[in-house]
């Protein structure tokens, strides 16, 4: 019978099938970080079990610890926030204690957002199951790899067990097929999906992200789409393996070698859906038909072109649908029926899992090239994903570009996507941002956020307001 | 964890669809070790007028009148009764975490985000998904109906209204039995060990790469 990927990946990694529909599933890969990690460590020790493969887990810092004033004081001293430091120490010595595949501390060359240090580091491959205490652990799907976010009593239950008790969910598959428009990219492919089916559409849902566009693009982008299927509902998200996918993985750290590199390759050829097989929903976009989006409301879902106006909750018919988005204008501090280009901004953020790979800053930094930050933004961050993403930057210009033009370039880690650390808006501000969430207070009480792609960041930085940037390529 | 049997609980109506893990537990408390705690840190952006911050005494913060946990006539809910999509963000554990040490053993909404769903069901909190027109039922009633209790009864998987009716949920056989016994589920499925060596044995020869540092 004809298999979706999803299909192939779950049937993988059975280890148990119960009668009730839930099975036993086991983890290849598993990613930890400080906040999620802590209480799994210490239920693990208090119950007197041991990690089952602890070399299944590779750990670093990210959300936590600062992004800058790294030189003032050795190791985690730097860390202003007591509490956080605790945080990062904390993770520091259960690894310590308890060993891992590969750690890369706070302040390693290496160290970065767990979902952009991974695949760097060919630690996420395709045909795995991939689990870390992050919803945004979807991001690894990309590699035809099972992916998905867990909680803290899961992690200990894969510490532990090696495997989790799960249900196969339902498949979605969703094909953009067409050539996409100047400077519309992943990101706005995957704001468009969401804006199309709902933060709740693909609830139960694995999604599969096919059709010519999403071949079209490259791994980073691949993993914006993939990143962001948590937004959609889905746990996880995933795209079928291809020459793009094995050139990326071939030579990193973590990748197999000599004969098992063949053998691998032979395997992940097969990691994709049959012709034929059969989804529980398709949902199609015409990728010609994508503008650059921005977000308007407090949910990913309220988002529109850059060319569209800020929708009327009068012409909401559902009630709760309508109060939703008044709440949202009101906390936004916009009107409806007004355009949303012109829209001023105080805080530009180019950052986070979603957008703060090579390809990302690359295209970032040809907007900014030569130009400078408009008068009215108070602060422009760049927040390369790892320690290495930052040094390829500087060894190819791309800092001197964002510099030059008023950028701050600051030390990897998550930043001002959830403004854990320092970095963070303020009560009433306002950011373009290229993160995830646009939820009230994420990033930064009363901060408002809007998600865009890099391109589009890097434009409202030039301009000080939302513009179609399609004006300024 | 808890056994989760028969609930007899004060009802909360919190009407809102789409509620995210940033507002059940804002990022500042993520920093904590620790599992407990989190309770006058729930909902914190909405429960207070400032600002809360890790570590500090919330019992003198200034209320949010306007939020509906802070009415008298919902202190000390035990049922939490909310809209679509609930939970959905983040991974974070500490969400059901907070709802728990805040006083919710169970949740009822239209419909919930996936891990949020899972996490609560290892916390002892039991989340109901039941249809839009139910729902809308027990927001009417709960608001028109000072004092209103559901009684959640798991092992019949019934919720009983004050007036007699019975509304009928779905649960998970296997989740069911963990909430009722209270089991550590690590311990269930270390039984199981073996069947996790041979697979192990088995994806060693045919995927040897996985297991080659
Ligand atoms: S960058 Fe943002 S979304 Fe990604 S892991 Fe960090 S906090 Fe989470």
């Amino acid at each position: 019978m004809a298999k979706t990927l999803y299909d192939k990946l779950w049937e993988n990694h059975v280890v148990r099938q119960e009668e009730d529909g839930t099975a036993l599933i086991y983890i290849d890969r598993h990613l930890v970080h400080e906040v999620t990690s802590p209480q799994a460590f210490e239920g693990l020790k208090l119950a007197n079990r041991k990690a089952w493969r602890i070399d299944s887990v590779v750990a670093t810092v990210d959300h936590n610890t600062p992004t800058d004033g790294w030189a003032k004081a050795e190791g985690t001293a730097c860390i202003d926030d007591e509490i956080a430091r605790l945080q990062v120490d904390t993770l520091d010595s259960n690894i310590r204690a308890n060993g891992a595949l590969a750690y890369f501390p706070f302040k390693d060359a290496r160290q970065g957002i767990v979902h952009v240090v991974g695949p760097e580091q060919g630690a996420t491959l395709p045909g795995m199951t991939v689990v870390c205490g992050d919803s945004h652990t979807s991001t690894h799907g990309a590699f035809a790899a099972l992916a998905f976010g867990i909680g803290t009593s899961e992690v200990e239950h894969v510490l532990a067990t090696q495997t989790l008790v799960s249900k196969k969910s339902k498949s979605m598959l969703i094909r953009v097929e067409g050539a996409l428009g100047k400077g519309v990219g992943a990101k706005d492919i995957v704001l468009a999906i969401i804006g199309k089916i709902g933060t709740a559409g693909g609830t139960g849902y694995a999604i599969e992200f096919a059709g010519s566009a999403i071949r079209g693009l490259s791994m980073e982008g691949r993993m914006t789409i993939c990143n962001m299927a948590i937004e959609a509902g889905a746990r996880a998200g995933m795209v079928a393996a291809d020459d793009t996918t094995i050139n990326y993985v071939q030579g990193r750290p973590f990748a197999p070698k000599g004969s098992d590199w063949d053998k691998a390759v032979a395997y992940w050829r097969t990691l994709h859906s049959d012709d034929g097989a059969q989804f529980d929903k398709v949902v199609e976009l015409d990728a010609r038909t994508i503008q650059p989006q921005v977000t308007w409301g407090t949910s990913p879902e309220m988002v529109i072109g850059i060319n569209e106006m800020i929708p009327d909750p009068a012409k909401e018919q559902d009630p709760v649908r309508r109060e939703g988005m008044e709440r949202a204008l009101a906390y936004m501090g916009l009107n409806p029926n007004t355009p949303i280009a012109g829209v001023p901004v105080d805080k530009i953020f180019i950052g986070s899992c979603t957008n703060s790979r090579i390809e990302d800053l690359r295209q970032a930094a040809a907007i900014v090239r030569g130009r400078s930050v408009a008068a009215n933004v108070k602060l422009a961050l760049v927040v390369p994903g790892s320690g290495l993403v930052k040094r390829q930057a500087e060894e190819e210009g791309l800092d001197k570009i964002f510099k030059a033009a008023g950028f701050e370039w600051r030390e990897p880690g998550c930043s001002m996507c959830l403004g854990m650390n320092a970095d963070r808006l303020s009560p009433g501000e306002r950011c373009a941002s290229t993160s995830n969430r646009n939820f009230e207070g994420r990033q930064g009480p009363s901060g408002r956020t809007h998600l865009v792609s890099p391109i589009m960041a890097a434009a409202a930085a030039i301009a000080g307001r939302f513009v179609d940037m399609r004006e300024v390529l | 964890m808890d056994k989760f049997v028969v609930l007899d609980g004060l009802v909360a109506p919190l009407d809102r669809a789409n509620v995210d893990t940033d507002a059940i537990i804002p990022k500042q408390f993520l920093k904590s070790i620790k599992r407990s705690g989190f309770g006058p840190n729930a909902f914190d952006e909405w429960r207070y007028m400032d600002v809360g911050q890790p570590g500090q005494d919330s019992s003198n913060r200034p209320l949010n009148p306007q939020f509906v946990l802070n009415d008298a006539r919902f202190q000390g809910a035990q049922v939490l009764l909310t809209r679509k999509n609930f939970g959905c963000g983040s991974s974070r554990e500490h969400a059901p975490w907070a709802l728990l040490d805040y006083g919710f053993r169970a949740i009822i909404a239209e419909s919930f985000a996936d891990i949020f769903f899972n996490n609560c069901f290892k916390n002892g909190i039991l989340p109901i998904v039941l249809p839009a027109p139910v729902v809308d039922r027990l927001f009417m009633e709960t608001l028109a109906t000072p004092g209103y209790r559901l009684v959640v009864d798991l092992p019949n998987q019934v919720i009983r209204k004050p007036d007699g009716e019975a509304i009928p949920f779905d649960v998970d056989v296997s989740r069911k039995e963990c909430l009722i016994n209270g089991w550590d589920d690590i311990g269930l499925t270390l039984r199981h060990a073996d069947a996790i060596h041979a697979y192990e044995d088995r994806r060693r020869h045919e995927q040897p790469w996985l297991y080659n540092k």
